[in-house]
């Protein structure tokens, strides 16, 4: 093994064939519909020159669009991922009718079209419908509100924690818990102490997904946001607006600049996990 | 019948806080804190899943049936409907024998890199589908890098059907792949080993070992691409133009009659997207429930 390892460079030798053929196909995919556009956006985005970068970087409209999108993807990932938990153990744990049900529900975001739900939770959280007419004596306004964004960044943002929870939790049933038990450890404690901590990496990766997706969400949240600038205006929208004035630098900008973030934000929560699975021992 | 509902209320509640707390299943919480939960879980989904899917429908159906009949075939929705599963036709093809390389590749073989080609399958989902229109809006634009090459030669990229298959593609590209990869990978290659031992030629290997063994993860992804295809709207939205009866999906037609104020028309529009959700998760479960064991016991790792 290791001597052929060594001996062929860049691949471990297989009797199977077809490595030549299926790479090309991928990376030929890959660069032309990913990586390339994507460079084509880079270079778009330092062509604009630091002093013009700068100013749309820290214009006041894209500051407040970019705090919209980054702080409410965090916090409806946050929501996520405490409601998210609850329902992975419910899930898991419990039995119910319409349980089978429920289980399918939660991919709902995954399936409906982003357009479909930005309408129908607008029209569900306005001041007439089900739910707004219920808040709207309270003073409660969510839709064309920043409260709005939040509830749309939820929408998409939940099946990717209870996905990512759940099979952990199967896994976890089993003795441990009872010895905790039998040790004279409350159920609170064994809970928090014994049974969630091997789910925290899973808890974080649906963390990070539910986040990764609301940050950059569209559709489902210019129908309910209002969209007013420096109010409920998110990133994505101010870049699609930018695009409609023929502004492609700014737009180019905005866009490289919330990319870097998202993936400046992932890599940490990733290293963050790694040190946590090494910690944990592995699971 | 007051008298009946209160024995019982007295009896169970001093004979649950008698009980000794080992009476019940070790590793279990009690009863109250069970229902609690659960109604907390039910009351969020309700109110953030249910609740918009059920309006689609009621909304849809609030003008009666001729109105939401008219509103699905006039000629402008008859188009939109007609682009949508063209774009889909060529797109979730593509992506299929994309995603099917690209797992054969990852699955079967040990090569350097392998860990950063996955990522950058996986990258198109931690991409704004907003910036994934942007992209080929620079690159095929008229202002974009290739814009006065295409123009020269009369090419439509942007505006045009290509625009909208390439930014479906690239919003929908990790999803076959990231079925595959797990599934192939826990199966291993002692079978295709055997076969090609045997004398078989590669791509019988290939369409009567690979294939088959992995069907229903295959399958499972290409239902997930396919929802996301046809129902994606941000990036297919900046590359569209939105030309009625040319350019429009049906996610961007319902986009415009929203904001024409023509609500139960987009609704209506809506529901069909809707009926395509609800036959996706249903065939989803369904497939979760039959070959779960395979497809899950992939996913786990």
């Amino acid at each position: 093994m290791t001597a052929s390892t060594a001996s062929s460079g860049w691949r471990q030798p297989s009797i199977l064939p077809g490595l030549g053929l299926s790479l090309g196909i991928t990376l030929t995919a890959l660069s032309l519909v990913v990586l390339i556009p994507l460079a084509a956006l880079f270079i778009k985005a330092a062509s604009a020159g630091p002093a013009e970068i700068w100013a749309i970087a820290t214009s006041p409209r894209t500051l407040a669009a970019l705090r919209l999108s980054f702080l409410g993807a965090l916090l409806a990932a946050a929501v996520n991922a405490v409601f998210g938990l609850i329902l992975a153990w419910v899930l898991v744990r419990y039995d119910f009718p319409g349980k089978r049900l429920v289980d399918a529900a939660v991919d709902l975001p995954f399936a409906l079209p982003t357009a479909v739900a930005g309408i129908a939770l607008a029209a569900i959280y306005a001041p007439n419908g089900w739910v707004g007419a219920l808040l709207a004596p309270y003073g409660i306004k969510v839709a064309y509100t920043p409260l709005g964004v939040m509830v749309a960044l939820i929408f998409v943002g939940l099946p990717f924690v209870v996905r990512m929870v759940q099979p952990v939790l199967e896994e976890s049933q089993g003795d441990i818990e009872e010895a905790a038990a039998l040790l004279g450890a409350s159920r609170l404690r064994t809970i928090f102490k014994v049974i969630l901590p091997p789910v925290l990496p899973a808890l974080l990766t649906g963390f990070v997904l539910a986040f990764a997706r609301a940050v950059g969400e569209y559709g489902s949240v210019i129908f309910i946001a209002g969209n007013v600038p420096m109010l409920s205006e998110i990133a994505p929208l101010l870049i699609v607006i930018k695009l409609e004035q023929f502004d492609y630098a700014g737009a180019a900008v905005i866009a490289t600049l919330m990319l870097l973030m998202s993936f400046a934000l992932i890599l940490l929560v990733n290293l963050i996990q790694a040190r946590t699975r090494k910690r944990l021992g592995d699971v | 019948m007051s008298e009946a509902a209160l024995p019982r209320r007295d009896a169970t509640v001093p004979a649950k806080a008698a009980k000794p707390r080992r009476a019940r299943p070790i590793g279990s919480e009690s009863r109250l804190v069970q229902i609690l939960l659960i109604a907390v879980s039910l009351g969020f989904l309700l109110l953030f899943l249910l609740l918009p899917l059920i309006s689609v429908f009621v909304e849809a159906g609030a003008r009666g049936w001729s109105a939401y009949r008219a509103a699905i075939t006039e000629p402008d929705a008859v188009a939109a409907i007609r682009l949508t599963l063209l774009v889909a036709s060529i797109a979730v093809p593509f992506n299929v024998v994309v995603g099917v390389a690209a797992a054969w590749a990852i699955a079967k073989f040990e090569f350097r890199g392998k860990n950063l080609l996955i990522s950058l399958i996986d990258l198109p989902f931690s991409v704004s589908p907003v910036i994934s229109g942007l992209v080929y809006v620079l690159l095929f634009g008229a202002q974009g890098y290739l814009g006065p090459f295409l123009k020269a030669n009369g090419i439509e990229i942007i505006f045009a059907l290509p625009g909208l298959v390439l930014a479906t593609v690239f919003v929908t590209f990790p999803f076959v792949a990231r079925e595959l990869i797990p599934h192939m990978q826990s199966l291993g290659s002692t079978d295709e080993e055997a076969a090609l031992t045997l004398g078989a030629s590669p791509w019988r290997v290939f369409f009567s070992i690979t294939l088959p063994n992995v069907k229903w993860s295959l399958f499972y992804g290409v239902l997930l691409c396919n929802a996301r295809a046809m129902g994606e709207f941000g990036a297919v939205a900046v590359v569209s133009g939105r030309i009625r009866g040319l350019t429009n999906t049906m996610p961007l037609h319902v986009e415009i009659l929203y904001n024409e104020y023509m609500s139960a028309a987009a609704f209506a529009v809506a529901s069909l997207l809707a009926g395509l959700t609800l036959v996706t998760l249903a065939l989803k479960s369904l497939l979760e429930w039959r070959y779960g064991d395979a497809i899950a016991a992939a996913r786990h790792h």
